[in-house]
């Protein structure tokens, strides 16, 4: 399903009231975040590429000196350790770093490249009538992918922080000489049909033992270094990314999967798979049939909040081995 | 918890106390005989791996001083296998009962690896390339970073990510040959033949050279 977002009052407001009273409306509606942030939507899957191949970022060892290069170093350094960024730390409510969904800290083609990202914002979305920056994805990661509602700050970083500057100064700089406003080769995960017999958990759950869970654990729990740094990220409990995150959908974790997992069998640049199609989208159900934190976009019961947020291909108030899913988990 | 229930706690984890303390000792002096000393149809472990367990660089033979104990215990196993191909390994690891290869590898994962780093004498440029394959991978070939599974130090992690740092080029070299004719088919899920079937023979002695020269970190434990 496409998310049914609420059509926020804003732009009708903005019409009628001053600038002051505006302003202070815009604190108390920051207060609230999570309906003014840009959701984890679907987008259009990217064309093949050419000839040429995918986009070249600029080899790491070319970031300039100076006050934009530390920028850009800051803003890798949050993307591959988030859990253990003095700065970006305090917003991560789970155990997950940016570069678990991007790998190759977000320089790999068909694994949600930030390069392929960049050009694409600002994006207006008629869903919520608003023009959303790239500053607001972001804080939309955080919110649903690194569930920031539990972190130590409580949400994710203010609108224009130095953290969200330095890690748009590293997607700006992996970016560079790539066309703005293209749907890039590469952008996103590649997208994989669903099978003509659509998904089966039980299945995925074989594929999970046998592909995945050296990594990640029989308990999904992942694997993190005796100083804390994560090695193999969480894919469900209170750890995981929430039930908002874009993850949770099995089209997404699917198309994440196949091109991208087992890490070091598959290879995303060279657009190399292992699992057929119907392992991936097996294995993303498997995965996608656990508790993981509430989403923030909580109705106050799971039958509303599925209604109005989960018209799309997950698992989200279903009933999978006995239990209705969707009532969240806290560490 | 009251007082009674936290006395017969303290009791039990009292009583486990004085039964496990010899028996680790036990298999500590057993292992530690069979490493220095050898036993039935074995030779001493110490021969080849050093009496520091230190390996030896330049004959490709690995240091043993510090790796995961389970580890070991699954080289061993599949040394008498054959799933990893080593006509010197094989007759050893054979004539080893389960019980001894517990013993000998809980002993040299007790100890504590070199300070001193077994590699040197590399070229910058090749220790630099090295270096960004360890850290960043090769993408382009599907080779992601060392570091990502192998721990950030090249530590190791947990009983299936062995700690690479620290350990001979000549054996990592070996390792990656090995996985690429198939005679070693031993790592889980074929993880580590898939990446060594992309790295090309100048990448494998770049990154290799590169984690020799690092001194060996002490491996993480598997959580």
């Amino acid at each position: 399903m496409t998310a049914k977002d609420t059509k926020l009052p804003l732009r009708r407001i903005r019409k009628t009231l001053s600038p002051v009273v505006l302003a202070l409306f815009a604190l108390s509606v920051n207060a609230q975040a999570d309906e003014t942030l840009t959701k984890q939507v679907e987008l259009e899957p990217a064309p093949a590429p050419g000839a040429e191949g995918y986009h070249q970022p600029p080899s790491l060892d070319d970031i300039p000196e100076g006050p934009f290069g530390d920028s850009v170093r800051n803003g890798r350094e949050a993307f591959l350790n988030t859990l253990q960024h003095p700065v970006a730390k305090r917003f991560v409510g789970n155990k997950q770093n940016c570069g678990n969904c991007h790998l190759a800290g977000g320089l790999a083609a068909n694994s949600a490249p930030m390069w392929g990202a960049w050009g694409v914002y600002p994006k207006y979305r008629g869903k919520n009538d608003q023009v959303n920056t790239m500053d607001e994805r972001i804080r939309g990661c955080f919110t649903y992918s690194m569930n920031a509602g539990a972190s130590e700050a409580g949400g994710p970083p203010e609108p224009d922080s130095q953290i969200l500057k330095d890690l748009q100064a590293y997607f700006f700089w992996s970016a560079k000489g790539a066309p703005i406003g293209t749907n890039l080769p590469g952008r996103g995960y590649a997208a994989v049909p669903k099978p003509k017999n659509g998904f089966s958990v039980s299945r995925g759950e074989e594929v999970y033992k046998n592909q995945c869970s050296i990594c990640h654990g029989s308990d999904g729990s992942g694997k993190f270094a005796d100083d804390g740094r994560q090695i193999f990220p969480p894919l469900w409990g209170a750890g995981a990314y929430n039930w908002g995150a874009g993850m949770h959908r099995i089209n997404t974790a699917a198309a994440f999967i196949k091109y991208n997992m087992p890490f070091g069998k598959a290879s995303p640049v060279q657009k190399k798979a292992v699992l057929t199609d119907q392992q991936a989208w097996d294995v993303a159900a498997f995965v996608n049939s656990h508790e993981r934190p509430q989403d923030p976009r909580w109705e106050g019961s799971k039958a509303r909040t599925d209604e109005k947020w989960h018209d799309h291909q997950c698992l989200y108030n279903e009933t999978v081995r006995g239990h209705t899913l969707g009532d969240g988990v806290k560490e | 918890m009251n007082g009674r229930y936290s006395f017969r706690c303290g009791l039990f984890g009292f009583s486990l106390l004085i039964l496990s303390v010899p028996t680790t000792g036990a298999a500590n002096e057993a292992g530690k005989k069979l490493a220095q000393q050898g036993g039935e149809g074995v030779q001493a472990c110490s021969t080849c791996h050093g009496a520091d367990g230190g390996g030896n660089a330049a004959a490709g033979w690995p240091r043993l001083a510090g790796l995961s104990a389970d580890y070991m215990v699954h080289q061993l196993k599949s040394l008498a296998d054959g799933t990893r191909s080593n006509p010197i390994m094989a007759p050893i690891a054979s004539a080893l009962s389960e019980q001894q290869r517990g013993e000998v590898a809980e002993y040299f994962a007790s100890l504590k690896p070199p300070a001193k780093a077994p590699g040197g004498g590399v070229d910058q440029k090749v220790l630099k390339r090295g270096e960004v394959i360890a850290q960043r991978g090769d993408w382009q070939q599907g080779i992601p970073a060392c570091t990502s599974c192998h721990g950030l130090k090249g530590q190791g992690v947990g009983d299936t990510f062995p700690s690479i740092a620290g350990q001979s080029a000549m054996y990592l070299q070996n390792q990656i040959k090995a996985w690429q004719s198939d005679s070693r088919h031993n790592d889980p899920n074929g993880l580590m033949a898939s990446v060594a079937k992309r790295l090309s023979d100048k990448d494998s002695q770049a990154v290799t050279a590169w984690f020799a020269s690092l001194p060996a970190e002490p491996s993480n434990s598997d959580k």
